[in-house]
């Protein structure tokens, strides 16, 4: 892959990553009301293990190429806005996330476009007080970096899965349609 | 801010291709001849190279200082000299007045003028010390993943860059596309319709 294919290829798909941070927002929301939500692939209905933070990014980009951007904020942060979006055509261009794993919590934000991580907080990791501890945090680190990233990676899976399947037509795009009709209407 | 820092913002790249053994010596041999040079009194205004992650002002790759774990630890380093504009302009109207009254002429060509500011430029240049910037980088060989901690598209070009001189191996981003294309495992049938794959509308 030249670093040209790389680039022409980055631009052509980069809906898949708005549409997978759409998803997971659905996800989210639906799970709170049953366990198995939306459609299932590969027999994977576990939980997700996710809650929505405190910031998320809505674009809506019209046929000329105009984008409206709609930035939704804080802990308590109505939703109703982003819903609304949803319905007249956008998808979630950014999040941030809380990601549950045991007793662990670990706070990132996705980018969509690149499913880059940015302000990613792991759980606490030992001090480094002397020379000598710095390759025992970093392994640590790392670890738990990895870890995240991972859980990341196996939801991107996991929607891609569904996407290139058939229930994406006849299951899931119409569930997610009426979550977006029924909540943004409540 | 580095992988130690209480947040972190990280790149992904897949690491095409493998090193010839021995690895540990090869990769030090990569390291050690990219590595971050001291700018002195210079024209340049940039220099790249790497260094190591827990001393990043005196670069010294033996062959076990960047191995942590199963991880490949080391920084780069961007040094850059960047001349504030209002200090171009002092500079530049001094060298222009001193000009036109040693060759006791009002008129000054474009040319004379383009020549003056770039002998004030080269002068800064000299005189301005370069300001650092670090950028961690963690290279899992086994797994073929590189993590960068920075999201500065100049920066990541920078590493792209120096990661194929230093191990002649090609970094690829990763991507929604190349995510679903290279790392989760998807078949033929699957990969094909990737391809093929066009948006889907939620709108009601």
């Amino acid at each position: 892959m030249t670093q040209q294919d790389i680039s022409l290829l980055y631009h052509r798909y980069q809906f898949l990553g708005h549409e997978f941070l759409t998803w997971l927002w659905y996800r989210m929301d639906t799970e709170k009301d049953s366990r198995t939500g939306g459609a299932a692939a590969d027999g994977e209905d576990a939980p997700l293990g996710l809650t929505l933070g405190n910031r998320m990014v809505l674009e809506n980009r019209s046929r000329e190429g105009v984008v409206e951007s709609i930035t939704i904020r804080g802990d308590d942060a109505g939703l109703e806005e982003g819903l609304l979006a949803l319905r007249k055509g956008a998808y979630v261009t950014e999040m941030n996330l809380q990601v549950q794993i045991g007793e662990q919590q670990w706070r990132l934000t996705l980018k969509g476009e690149s499913l880059m991580v940015g302000g990613l907080k792991t759980p606490q990791t030992a001090k480094v007080e002397q020379q000598q501890d710095i390759s025992g945090a970093v392994i640590e680190k790392l670890f738990l970096c990895e870890i995240a990233l991972q859980r990341i990676d196996e939801l991107f899976g996991l929607f891609t899965r569904i996407r290139l399947s058939p229930l994406w037509d006849q299951t899931e795009t119409p569930s997610m349609r009426n979550w977006i009709e029924k909540t943004a209407t409540q | 801010m580095g992988l130690l820092a209480s947040s972190v913002t990280v790149s992904r790249y897949r690491v095409d291709g493998r090193m010839e053994d021995p690895l540990l010596d090869n990769i030090a041999k990569g390291l050690s001849q990219q590595r971050i040079t001291e700018m002195e009194a210079e024209v340049d205004d940039k220099r790249v190279g790497w260094t190591n992650f827990s001393n990043n002002y005196k670069p010294d790759f033996d062959a076990s200082s960047f191995v942590m774990g199963e991880y490949f630890v080391f920084s780069l380093r961007v040094d850059k000299k960047k001349i504030p504009a209002a200090l171009i302009r002092q500079h530049l109207s001094i060298a222009i007045d001193r000009y036109r009254s040693e060759r006791g002429r009002e008129f000054i060509s474009r040319g004379e003028k383009s020549q003056i500011k770039e002998e004030v430029l080269n002068a800064l240049y000299m005189r301005l010390p370069a300001v650092p910037a670090v950028f961690d980088v963690v290279w899992q060989y086994e797994k073929k993943f590189l993590f960068f901690f920075s999201s500065q598209k100049a920066a990541n070009e920078e590493l792209e860059n120096l990661f194929n001189k230093s191990f002649g191996l090609q970094l690829i981003r990763l991507f929604p596309f190349s995510i679903a294309d290279l790392s989760i495992g998807l078949d033929d049938r699957q990969r094909d319709l990737l391809q093929k794959t066009t948006p889907t509308l939620f709108r009601i």
